[in-house]
């Protein structure tokens, strides 16, 4: 009943939020909220650290641009061949990865992601240090992309779309056995599930979420550049989710908030703690993105390893028990319950 | 004289310059395979404290007029102490967690030690002077070598199989092997095992900060140039597992001279031969060459 509640109001707040804030702005945020919750399907449901997941983001994004610009495709097929490559790409490089356990499995996407990067600077088609610039927004089902109103709204269709593939993945039996071989994978090979296979389906539908977001953000942005595809961006889907909350199903998209308006409100920031504290240092703070996405990702890591949704989730959680064991004094309340 | 249409003075070259990388490979490597054994940690700062131990022999040498030849010995020895504290305040908080939470935060570190030296000096490339002593060439006959690549691979080799010798060899080896097998079992003996991860860790770093002042005054010294060494490192890593010392050590020179052949032969491919050769390992071999699952 809550949930239903909490989903609604957000369903409205982001209706109305193009009035109130920039719209190229928050289509970004989307657009990264969609990639982190992609991201999250593999780390926060099936236990796997992906340190390559830039290369689906930027295959998405670069064959998108490079449909709409160079070969002048209409903006849906273009949004379905960048989903397309990204999960061939997710194919190949989840079959691959899945071939290692643990750590290696890290090592393995971020060796392979940065083949994907030197693949995108050197390939004649992608322009290298350069990029894909102009993309052009074209039109979708007659409606005018160029308005960034129409535009927003169209961005927030395929946000929820993508967004409810997951929960429903998630939810389903498919998405329990993903689940079980995060808690003990030896066990579900011993109750004869595949897992190799159902890894690299996880794997596949990720990319293929994580280029859908690639291919929406070349569209809102008219570009797409070599930072997409950089080992950077992976650590920062990486970030994102971890300060959402990691296996949560909204934590990524609030992760996805919180960094992308640090990254843009950085300056201001440092500009504004300069003025409070009088220290100078604080007015180069927009300067050193890397210092402090560096030292956020420390704090959490060592801190609070739950990220915001889950700390809130465990808070109403104990609340809740401490509630039960109160009217109930006799039982004992199993703490089992799923987080938002 | 030429070999496959290739001068054999080119071929040398860069048959040498791909033993130095492989050099480097293999110090990072070897750096990484204790840490794991023994901390159950990928280290990703591994490349940035490689860094540091490049920027502090270039600070070293250009602002406090020491030489090349201290730094050797202050740059591992500060990089060193670094990673102790890093071990101490941060890193044994994770033990008892997920290996990911480990890798996580050595990436924190690392885009925090790459920002830090970003803010202070920028992109672009700093150079170190190659010190007197080894200016110059040598010439073999068959081709000239110039003396401070000769010394580079030398040192590093040398390095790696004293480490070699003092892990399998000595009593101190003898006690760290233990531990990497269980750690408890080893404490209960009486060893003071907190200790000697601490210094395990610190070892290991100050071998990529000797890496990092070794490769000072043949590369450009730039903060970045850490993160594109360790995603390579890491590729080897794959390929050579990271149970065997003298794997590590193999295979990251190997690797080395692949990469140089590749520039000979088909330089375009040289930035990706590794990250190839990694997924043909992968495909025929995925507990890599001398690998051990743990």
């Amino acid at each position: 009943m809550n949930k239903k509640i909490l989903c609604m109001a957000a369903l409205i707040l982001a209706l109305a939020a193009p009035f109130v804030a920039y719209p190229v702005f928050l289509m970004k945020l989307l657009c990264f909220g969609l990639f982190a919750c992609a991201f999250n399907l593999l780390i926060g449901y099936t236990g796997l650290l992906s340190f390559g997941h830039a290369a689906f983001l930027g295959a998405g994004g670069y064959v998108m641009g490079y449909a709409l610009t160079t070969a002048g495709l209409p903006v849906p097929v273009g949004i379905l061949l960048g989903v397309l490559a990204s999960s061939l790409l997710g194919l190949v490089m989840g079959a691959l990865a899945i071939r290692r356990q643990g750590i290696y499995f890290s090592m393995i996407t971020l060796a392979l992601a940065q083949m994907v990067y030197f693949a995108a600077l050197r390939a004649p088609f992608t322009h290298g240090e350069d990029g894909l610039q102009g993309v052009p927004r074209g039109s979708l089902f007659g409606l005018d992309l160029s308005n960034d109103l129409v535009l927003y709204y169209v961005v927030l269709a395929i946000f929820v779309a993508g967004f409810a593939l997951i929960v429903r993945t998630v939810h389903s039996p498919f998405g329990q056995v993903l689940k079980a071989i995060k808690e003990n994978e030896p066990r579900a090979i011993s109750l004869g599930y595949d897992v190799d296979r159902y890894k690299l389906l996880a794997f596949v539908l990720s990319a293929a979420l994580a280029g859908l977001a690639g291919a929406t953000k070349t569209l809102v942005l008219s570009f797409e550049t070599l930072t997409d595809v950089h080992w950077t961006m992976s650590g920062l889907v990486i970030l994102m989710t971890l300060v959402g909350g990691m296996g949560t199903l909204v934590g990524p998209v609030v992760g996805a908030f919180l960094i992308v308006s640090l990254e843009n409100r950085l300056g201001d920031l440092g500009t504004w703690l300069a003025g409070v504290t009088g220290v100078e240092w604080f007015a180069t703070l927009g300067e050193s993105v890397g210092v402090v996405t560096g030292l956020v990702f420390v704090a959490c890591v060592l801190l609070f390893r739950r990220g915001v949704v889950g700390e809130i989730g465990a808070l109403v959680e104990s609340r809740r028990r401490l509630r039960v064991r109160r009217t109930l004094p006799v039982s004992r309340a199993d703490g089992s319950g799923t987080p938002l | 004289m030429e070999i496959f249409g290739v001068p054999l003075q080119a071929l040398m070259s860069q048959l040498l310059l791909g033993l130095v990388n492989g050099s480097f490979y293999a110090m990072l490597s070897l750096g990484l395979a204790v840490i794991f054994g023994l901390l159950n940690v990928i280290n990703f700062s591994h490349g940035a404290l490689y860094m540091v131990g490049a920027f502090l022999a270039y600070i070293g040498v250009t602002q406090f007029g020491l030489n090349y030849w201290m730094m050797l010995v202050l740059a591992p020895l500060a990089v060193g102490l670094l990673g102790i504290v890093i071990e101490r305040s941060m890193l044994r908080w994770l033990y008892k967690l997920d290996h990911l939470y480990g890798l996580l935060l050595t990436f924190g570190l690392t885009l925090l030690l790459e920002g830090v030296f970003r803010s202070f000096y920028g992109v672009s490339g700093q150079t170190l002077d190659v010190p007197d002593a080894l200016a110059g060439a040598t010439d073999l006959g068959f081709m000239i070598l110039p003396n401070y690549r000769g010394w580079v691979v030398g040192a590093s080799l040398s390095v790696c199989l004293a480490t070699w010798f003092v892990i399998e060899k000595t009593r101190l080896g003898a006690y760290l092997r233990a531990g990497t097998e269980n750690p408890k079992l080893v404490e209960a003996f009486g060893v003071n095992v907190p200790m000697m991860v601490m210094l395990t860790y610190g070892f290991g770093v100050a071998l990529a900060g000797l890496a990092g002042v070794l490769a000072a005054p043949v590369i450009n010294v730039t903060p970045l140039m850490g993160s594109n060494l360790i995603i390579v490192v890491f590729a080897v890593v794959v390929i050579g597992g990271m149970g065997s010392i003298l794997g590590s050590i193999v295979t990251g020179l190997g690797l080395g001279v692949i990469e140089g052949l590749t520039r000979v032969f088909y330089p375009e491919g040289s930035e990706v031969v590794v990250f190839v050769v990694m997924v043909i390992v992968l495909m025929l071999r995925p507990a890599g060459l001398f690998g051990k699952e743990k």
